[in-house]
C-alpha cells in the first residue's frame, strides 16, 4: 500500500484504476487514457497531483540561495506569482530534479518538486543551506489539482468566489496568485492552457466535485504523461537524471549564464560541457508505421546509438512518438531496434504538440 | 471482476476461442487481458489464407502500455480476419468477446480442442497469474 491523496476515496468511486506512481496510489485512467487525453486537447480535464512536494521558502537570503540552488536565476521574477521553471543540479552539472519556483514577493518564494524525488530534494536543499539565512518548510497539508485544456480557467472561475474568479482572470501565463489559503497558478503540464489550483487537503474533494459538476472530466496519469510527451516536457527519472546535464536533456534554455558573476550549483561543470560541445541531445522521434516507440529502445544512428528515454502513441497525432537521447549531431533519419526488427523513424525538434495542433 | 464466458474455451496467455456452428474457430483476447493491456491502438492480424500452427505468433496487440503478442489456439487456415479493428482498435477494449474478435480459423486438428482451457480453468489461471 502506497501513500494516498486527499482524492483516493473519490477515485476510486469513480472507477479510477489505481496503480503504484513512485509510492503513491494513484488513478492511471478512469476508463480510457485516450479519451481522457481528448477532452484535455478539446475542453477540459482535471489531474489530481497531489503528491507533488510543495516546499515554501523564506527568510533574508531566499533569493541569494536560489540563484545558487538554481541553474536558471530568480532575477528573472519580476512581478510577484511570476514562476519559472529550473533544474536544480548537482556539482557535475547533473540534474537532481526538475522544478517550477514561485516568487510571492519580498523574500517568500514557492517551490513545487516530484513527489518521488521528495527526500532527496528536501536533503539536498538542507544541506545547500548551509551558510544561509532561509526557512525551508515542506506543506503537505497542501493538496494540488492540475485542470488543463482550452475550457479549463473558464471552468474553474465558474466554480470559485466572485473574488478568485476575479484573480484567475487576471494571471498572466506562468503565473500563479495566492487567495486565502489557495493559490491558483496558470502553468500546467500538458501544452495547454490551464491552471494547477494548490487547496488545504480539507477543501480538495469538494473543489474536485464542483469541477466534475461544471464538467470537468476526471484524468488518470496515463493521459498526463501522453500530454506532456506530446508537449515535448520532460519526465524526471526517465528523460533526465542526476547522470545527465540540462544541455543533453533539452534544457539547454533553462540555464541562466548571465550574469557570469552567478556561481550556482553546477556551472563549472556545464561550462566546461558547453565549451567542449555536448555529446547528446535530446530530440524528438516520430514513427508513422503500425507500431509504438517505448522506453529504453535503441536508437542507431550513422554517428552512433542512442536511447529512447519516453515513448507512447500520440492520440493527438494518431501515430507513435518519443522522446530520444542521441548523438548531438545525428539528424534526419535513424532507426529504432523494435521488438523483432530494426524500424525508420523521423528525427525532429521538440515539441510535437502545442494548443491540440501539430508543431513540428 | 473480468469476464469470463462459459461457453468459450481458452489459452493461460488469454486468448479465446468459440467454435462456430459451421465449426470454424473465431479467435480473440479475453476481457481480462483488454484490462491489463489498456487502450488498444494497434492490431497486427494475420493474413486471410496463411497456414498457422496451434502456439503460432498469429499478431500483435499494441496498447499505450505494452505491445503483446497474440497466439493462435488451434492449427487451421485463416479465413477471416477483423478488419474494423484496422480502423476502431477500441473495439478490442469495449467489446472483446464480440466485435473486438481477431481472426478466424478453419481448424485442421480438432483433438487440440482438448488441450485449451475451459471458462474455470481459465479463471484459476488469471487468479495464480495475479497472485504471483
Amino acid at each position: 500500500m502506497g501513500n494516498k491523496t486527499p482524492l483516493y476515496e473519490t477515485h476510486v468511486a469513480c472507477g479510477g484504476k489505481i496503480v503504484d506512481f513512485g509510492g503513491w496510489d494513484m488513478p492511471i485512467h478512469y476508463g480510457s487514457q485516450i479519451e481522457e487525453h481528448h477532452i484535455v486537447r478539446k475542453s477540459a480535464g482535471m489531474f489530481d497531483v497531489s503528491h507533488m512536494t510543495i516546499v515554501d521558502l523564506s527568510g533574508v537570503d531566499s533569493k541569494k540561495f536560489l540563484q545558487y540552488l538554481l541553474a536558471n536565476d530568480v532575477d528573472k521574477l519580476k512581478t510577484p506569482g511570476k514562476a519559472l521553471y529550473s533544474g536544480m543540479l548537482n556539482a557535475e552539472g547533473g540534474v537532481i530534479d526538475d522544478l517550477i519556483v514561485y516568487w510571492l514577493g519580498d523574500e517568500s518564494y514557492r517551490l513545487v518538486v516530484n513527489c518521488a524525488t521528495r527526500e532527496k530534494d528536501l536533503a539536498w536543499m538542507n544541506t545547500q543551506a548551509s551558510g544561509f539565512n532561509v526557512k525551508l518548510t515542506e506543506q503537505p497539508k497542501l493538496a494540488m489539482v492540475a485542470v488543463q485544456g482550452p475550457e479549463a480557467i473558464e471552468k474553474v472561475r465558474s466554480v470559485v468566489s466572485t473574488a478568485d474568479a476575479d484573480i484567475i482572470g487576471n494571471l498572466q501565463v506562468f503565473q500563479g496568485k495566492v487567495a486565502g489559503e489557495r493559490m491558483y497558478c496558470r502553468t500546467g503540464y500538458t501544452g495547454e492552457d490551464g491552471l494547477e489550483v494548490i487547496v488545504p487537503d480539507t477543501e480538495v474533494v469538494a473543489f474536485w466535485q464542483a469541477l466534475v459538476d461544471a464538467g470537468v472530466a476526471p484524468c488518470g496519469l496515463g493521459a498526463r504523461d501522453t500530454l506532456r510527451l506530446e508537449a515535448g516536457m520532460n519526465l524526471y527519472g526517465s528523460d533526465m537524471d542526476e547522470t545527465i546535464s540540462p544541455l543533453e536533456a533539452n534544457m539547454g534554455w533553462t540555464i541562466a549564464w548571465q550574469p557570469e558573476s552567478r556561481d550556482f550549483v553546477g556551472r563549472a561543470a556545464l561550462e566546461q560541457q558547453k565549451k567542449s560541445g555536448p555529446k547528446f541531445k535530446l530530440v524528438g522521434l516520430v514513427l508513422r508505421e503500425k507500431a509504438i516507440l517505448r522506453s529504453h529502445q535503441k536508437v542507431i544512428t550513422a554517428l552512433g546509438d542512442g536511447e529512447i528515454t519516453s515513448g507512447t502513441f500520440s492520440p493527438t497525432l494518431g501515430f507513435s512518438v518519443a522522446m530520444a537521447r542521441i548523438p548531438a549531431a545525428a539528424e534526419g533519419r535513424c532507426q529504432v531496434e523494435m521488438r523483432k526488427k530494426n524500424m525508420d523513424v523521423e528525427i525532429v525538434l521538440l515539441p510535437f504538440v502545442r494548443k491540440g495542433k501539430q508543431v513540428f | 471482476m473480468s469476464q469470463i464466458p462459459s461457453e468459450l474455451k481458452y489459452l493461460s496467455s488469454h486468448e479465446w476461442v468459440r467454435i462456430e456452428e459451421d465449426g470454424t474457430a473465431t479467435i480473440g483476447i479475453t476481457d481480462h487481458a483488454q484490462d491489463l493491456l489498456g487502450d488498444v491502438v494497434f492490431v497486427d492480424l494475420p493474413d486471410v489464407g496463411a497456414e498457422i500452427n496451434a502456439g503460432d505468433e498469429a499478431g500483435v496487440v499494441e496498447s499505450v502500455k505494452a505491445a503483446s503478442d497474440i497466439f493462435s489456439p488451434l492449427s487451421g487456415e485463416v479465413i477471416a480476419i477483423n478488419e474494423a479493428l484496422e480502423e476502431s482498435p477500441e473495439l478490442v477494449n469495449a467489446d472483446p468477446y464480440n466485435d473486438g474478435w481477431f481472426f478466424r480459423i478453419k481448424i485442421s486438428d480438432t483433438s487440440e480442442l482438448e488441450a485449451l482451457l475451459s471458462a474455470d480453468d481459465y479463471a484459476e489461471a488469471c487468479e495464480a497469474e495475479e497472485d504471483h
